[in-house]
């Protein structure tokens, strides 16, 4: 009797076991099967910048042609130059005016205010890139026209702010919730012992808000690196482009998609993106795996 | 109460200064950069909708614009398409990045965060340089944009905003309560019952953030209609474009005014289930 209860479970449970693994199955082969959908077109691109052929499709020998053309293509040189410039630039800005906003609105004392910088931040987030780009226009005409006696502002400044506006926000928002989280005795601790206002914002918040600035900053950057619209509208010449309007990756690309199909020595450019950012994600997978071995770790000792 | 204790703490370490700092002194340039390039900006953008140009350059108050847009059937035609196409690829984005997103949040088939990174990884390799890949691919198979602006620009939309759907949906269904969607199988719910009456109301959330993300800016695209149809499709955001590349600033205005309602009416209708602003746009992805 006994023996018997004892194989029907062991059955039930081999049948659980068996349906468990077509499930696993049946769900990983869908995701595999969109995930590599979502890769088709740049996985194209990268193949095919391992031959030397006009158009993509036709393929004619293994080389790495294109890859030296593309280090020898002044103009994709120039505009890689740019967009790094930019990013970094509009990214470090941003993040220290972004962080030093959200302590300040964070410690302000009057709730009309707090709710009025909140409101105001969310505005660039939500509102559509071009209107953004076309309303910065406008007023740096504007301005250009009326404030500065006719002046064409348009330059590697306004670009600048194009970009900082784009991501202000965010940085504003990923440092908010750390600064929630934080304890706030640790400022006042810093302050009783001894250390001025700022000596306790720089040893007591920062190093707690630390992670949000960082959120913030790698945001920045990508945001800035993949813009287009605010780029085209807010741009001048300056920078490495010289007296010439600053071409970045997007405005280039999208000048000479409009007219052909992806220059042969994009596809090597896009190989090697593809190929830092693989990389990027590797780290960022170790780094997180380790924290949660550290994490596991720390608890595991706090248990005992 | 907080600011009290600093100004304590000034007194007593004995500084007069006419200036003591306080921290929210910080939040000063944050907002005045914010006023200046985010507020004045859009508040010039009304006062264009609102005027015409007179003849020796100074705005005269009219409502040109607004009769201007509203009697030109290709304006309102593209309004109408441009809806049309958001809300298309809101659909088609939601209708497979839930599943997917809830298959990467089941315990069951999946339990590395790699996929989901895999998923989200595309959003980081330049996007105009992506939609010339997908449109050289397109024309490859056979689909020209020329010849199918529909097809061509609705698939780069999807390609394009997928990532943005999955991440938000991935979000909220990690947070699924699986303790009610037990109680819902053991008061003997059949898997649709669970998932219609638990599972799906559970996940809203996610839902509305991901359309949130999909559908306006859809509307308000440029490069991936005019790259994708070849020219062929026009919606709001390249109309928008157009109108200011002829230097028809008060036309333009009124167009972009008319997206500023829209984004307004969509937060206002969306307001209730906004769990985490932080989430919008991608962010959350470090």
């Amino acid at each position: 009797m006994v023996k018997e209860n004892k194989v029907a479970l062991s059955a039930n449970a081999k049948k659980e076991k068996r349906q468990n693994i077509l499930h696993k199955s049946l769900g990983l082969s869908f995701i595999w099967i969109f995930l590599i959908l979502m890769y088709v077109p740049v996985l194209v691109l990268i193949v095919s910048s391992f031959t030397n052929t006009k158009v993509i499709g036709t393929w004619d020998g293994f080389s790495w042609q294109l890859y030296a053309d593309l280090f020898h293509d002044e103009e994709i040189l120039t505009a890689l130059g740019n967009t790094i410039i930019i990013a970094v630039v509009s990214a470090i800005i941003s993040t220290i005016l972004g962080t030093c906003g959200a302590i300040g609105v964070f410690y302000s004392s009057k709730k009309w205010t707090r709710n009025l910088v909140e409101n105001v931040t969310q505005i660039p987030v939500v509102n559509a890139e071009i209107v953004i780009a076309l309303s910065l226009v406008v007023m740096f005409v504007f301005a250009g026209t009326y404030v500065f006696a006719g002046a064409n502002l348009f330059s590697f400044w306004t670009l600048l702010i194009g970009h900082i506006i784009l991501s202000l926000p965010f940085v504003y928002l990923n440092v908010k919730p750390k600064l929630i989280q934080m304890d706030p005795a640790l400022y006042e601790a810093a302050l009783d012992l001894g250390c001025t206002q700022s000596q306790a914002l720089m040893k007591a918040t920062m190093p707690e808000i630390l992670p949000g600035i960082a959120s913030g900053f790698l945001l920045s950057i990508t945001l800035s690196l993949d813009d287009f619209i605010v780029t085209a509208f807010t741009r001048g010449s300056g920078l490495l482009s010289g007296d010439k309007t600053i071409e970045t990756l997007s405005t280039l690309v999208q000048a000479k998609i409009k007219k052909g199909p992806v220059p042969p020595a994009m596809r090597a450019l896009t190989t090697l993106i593809f190929v830092f950012v693989l990389l990027v994600v590797i780290i960022i997978t170790i780094y997180r795996n380790v924290k949660a071995k550290q994490a596991k770790a720390r608890k595991g000792r706090e248990g005992k | 109460m907080k600011s009290k204790t600093n100004a304590n703490t000034a007194r007593a370490s004995g500084m007069k200064r006419f200036f003591t700092f306080k921290r929210k002194y910080l939040a000063i340039p944050y907002f005045l950069f914010l006023v200046l390039f985010v507020l004045i900006p859009i508040l010039i953008i009304l006062v264009y909708a609102f005027t015409d140009t007179a003849a020796d350059g100074s705005l005269v108050f009219s409502f040109n614009a607004l009769v201007s847009f509203f009697t030109s059937p290709t304006k309102v035609n593209v309004l109408v398409v441009s809806l049309f196409m958001g809300l298309l690829n809101t659909i088609v984005c939601l209708l497979l990045g839930y599943p997917i997103a809830y298959l990467l949040a089941d315990k069951k088939v999946n339990t590395n965060y790699v996929l989901v990174m895999l998923f989200v990884m595309p959003m980081w390799i330049n996007f105009v340089l992506r939609t010339g890949a997908t449109r050289d691919v397109l024309s490859w198979m056979g689909i020209y944009g020329g010849q199918h602006p529909y097809i061509a620009t609705m698939i780069g939309l999807v390609y394009n905003y997928l990532p943005f759907t999955i991440l938000p949906l991935y979000t909220t269904m990690i947070k699924l309560d699986k303790s009610q969607i037990e109680a819902a199988k053991d008061l003997g719910c059949n898997k649709a019952q669970t998932f219609l009456l638990n599972i799906l109301p559970q996940s809203v959330p996610g839902l509305v953030s991901a359309a949130e993300m999909v559908f306006m800016p859809t509307m308000s695209s440029y490069v991936i209609s005019d790259t994708l149809s070849e020219g062929k499709l026009t919606l709001f955001g390249n109309i928008i474009y157009l109108n200011f590349s002829q230097s028809m600033w008060n036309e333009g205005s009124f167009m972009a005014m008319i997206m500023l309602v829209l984004i307004a009416i969509s937060m206002l209708l969306t307001r209730r289930f906004r769990v985490d602003k932080s989430q919008q746009r991608g962010a959350g992805l470090w």
